[in-house]
């Protein structure tokens, strides 16, 4: 599962391109085939959390890409330096540093994101995407591909999260990003209809349905199954 | 020469202070905009008690700053309802959380006082912060009583830790408006407050001391109305001089 990019050996050339088709695939691989949550089942606990709502979870989304990015970028830039004994704490202390700096950053220029998100943008930190690609690849490889891993990993989770928050809120709250779909809808079709919504979508067991959902559509698409 | 003990206790420390610079650098050069954050967020809710949620969030940092500076005044007062005039006392800085750790009787207690627009001397209604215990953390918020100084007129509830979903339902405007119209006084004149009830879906319409509960989260809202229950108790004294006596008189 999610080791298997560390058996891969990677051969890189002097003047690789930029964005070659290895590096591509660094980015695009965890996007369907190898995706954080739907085929590594990681960082399930904030993706029930903070996706009752589109805003929030976009938020989140972007921190998320943000931690995994860079704290796989700085441990590879480090990777030859970090005493393998010691080597989990160092990883864990460069992403608490960098979460913890997204949380201020949060704190000072969107401070009612900050408390809706309060402690689950804390909790990247335990998030298990973050130590995994750190572990798998960061440690192994150079800092520009790690960070392309790192991207990609992030981006897998984040188009998760959005999937989930979107359907959330559509049918938990009728609205899209706040914006009152269901109210628009309803409209059409006379003053006494409206579009009744779902109060199970807005608490976690709406998310574990539609996580469910694109999982089981998911792997009818790619075939995959758990060994 | 990296797995020896003397390679890891030195990179372990200078790595503990490279990130501890890096932490306390950030947090100097962000403190500035995040204590201008917090402020707003603070007028926010205060204003949350006595203008919707929407035309809150309608309005621009800047707006909210002059819609405050326009229409707020505060005073400070003590539990016997005698301002307080010392030196340096302002409602605005007044931490109800640090106060919360004194006795009652030691405690200051701000009041917001609304005004009508472009009248400075007619209050449209005094609000007053208050705050508790919730299930897991700490609750606060801020009440507003119209000039009857009986009737509620809005009510912001914040809290720091209760369940999304469940407790932290008392953020929802919908909770809130369940508490305008109620009264904190009975006919007697003795504080009695409003106490939110167990379960959730009836109507409680016509008693005005009784708000409906929020399923599956007994003991935030128990914390809600004993917070109410303190905080009124505690301003009863300021409440009961400034009601004018028409007012009792409405209210008998």
């Amino acid at each position: 599962m999610s080791t298997e990019t560390l058996e891969k050996e990677l051969v890189v050339k002097a003047a690789e391109p930029l964005l070659s088709k290895r590096r591509r695939k660094l980015v695009t691989d965890p996007l369907i085939d190898d995706n954080p949550i739907t085929v590594q089942v990681l960082g399930i606990c904030s993706s029930l959390a903070v996706t009752t709502q589109m805003q929030p979870t976009l938020v989140m989304a972007i921190s998320v890409i943000f931690v995994v990015a860079l704290s796989n970028y700085v441990i590879s830039l480090m990777r030859n330096t970090i005493p393998a004994r010691v080597r989990i704490i160092v990883q864990l202390a460069v992403v608490a540093t960098l979460v913890t700096i997204v949380s201020e950053i949060l704190k000072a220029f969107a401070y009612d994101m900050y408390k809706e998100l309060s402690v689950f943008i804390g909790l990247i930190i335990t998030n298990c995407i973050v130590m995994g690609r750190l572990e798998a690849f960061a440690m192994g490889n150079k800092p520009y591909d790690s960070m392309l891993d790192g991207l990609g990993s992030a981006l897998g989770y984040a188009w998760i999260i959005l999937t989930v928050a979107f359907f959330r809120e559509l049918w938990g709250s009728g609205a899209v990003f706040g914006v009152p779909v269901f109210e628009y809808v309803s409209s059409w079709f006379g003053p006494d209809f409206s579009l009744a919504t779902n109060g199970l979508m807005v608490t976690p067991v709406g998310a574990f349905i539609i996580l469910g959902l694109i999982v089981w559509v998911q792997r009818t698409k790619t075939g995959y199954v758990e060994h | 020469m990296q797995q020896s003990n003397t390679y890891i206790i030195v990179y372990s420390a200078v790595l503990t202070i490279i990130l501890g610079l890096l932490l306390s650098g950030s947090a100097q050069v962000l403190g500035p905009w995040q204590q201008e954050a917090i402020a707003l967020d603070k007028k926010k809710q205060i204003l949350g008690a006595v203008i919707s949620a929407e035309e809150i969030a309608a309005m621009t940092p800047e707006q909210v700053n002059a819609f405050y500076s326009s229409r707020i005044s505060s005073t400070v007062v003590d539990v016997t309802g005698n301002e307080i005039t010392k030196e340096g006392v302002s409602a605005e800085k007044v931490e109800i959380a640090k106060d919360y750790k004194k006795p009652a009787e030691e405690r200051a207690y701000p009041v917001f006082i609304f005004h009508a627009e472009g009248k400075p001397d007619q209050v449209e209604s005094y609000i007053f912060p208050m705050y508790g215990a919730g299930l897991w953390d700490a609750i606060w918020g801020y009440l507003a009583l119209d000039t009857d100084m009986n009737t509620i007129g809005g009510i912001t509830l914040a809290h720091a830790a209760e369940t999304p979903g469940l407790g932290a339902r008392i953020t929802e405007a919908k909770v809130q408006d369940r508490y305008v119209g109620k009264k904190i006084f009975d006919e007697s004149g003795a504080l009695v407050t409003v106490m939110m009830q167990k379960g959730e879906g009836k109507e409680y319409g016509d008693d005005a001391h009784k708000v409906d509960g929020m399923s599956g989260a007994t003991i935030t809202g128990n914390g809600v109305n004993n917070m109410l229950k303190a905080y009124m108790g505690n301003y009863e004294a300021y409440i009961k001089a400034k009601s004018t006596p028409k007012a009792v008189v409405a209210a008998l």
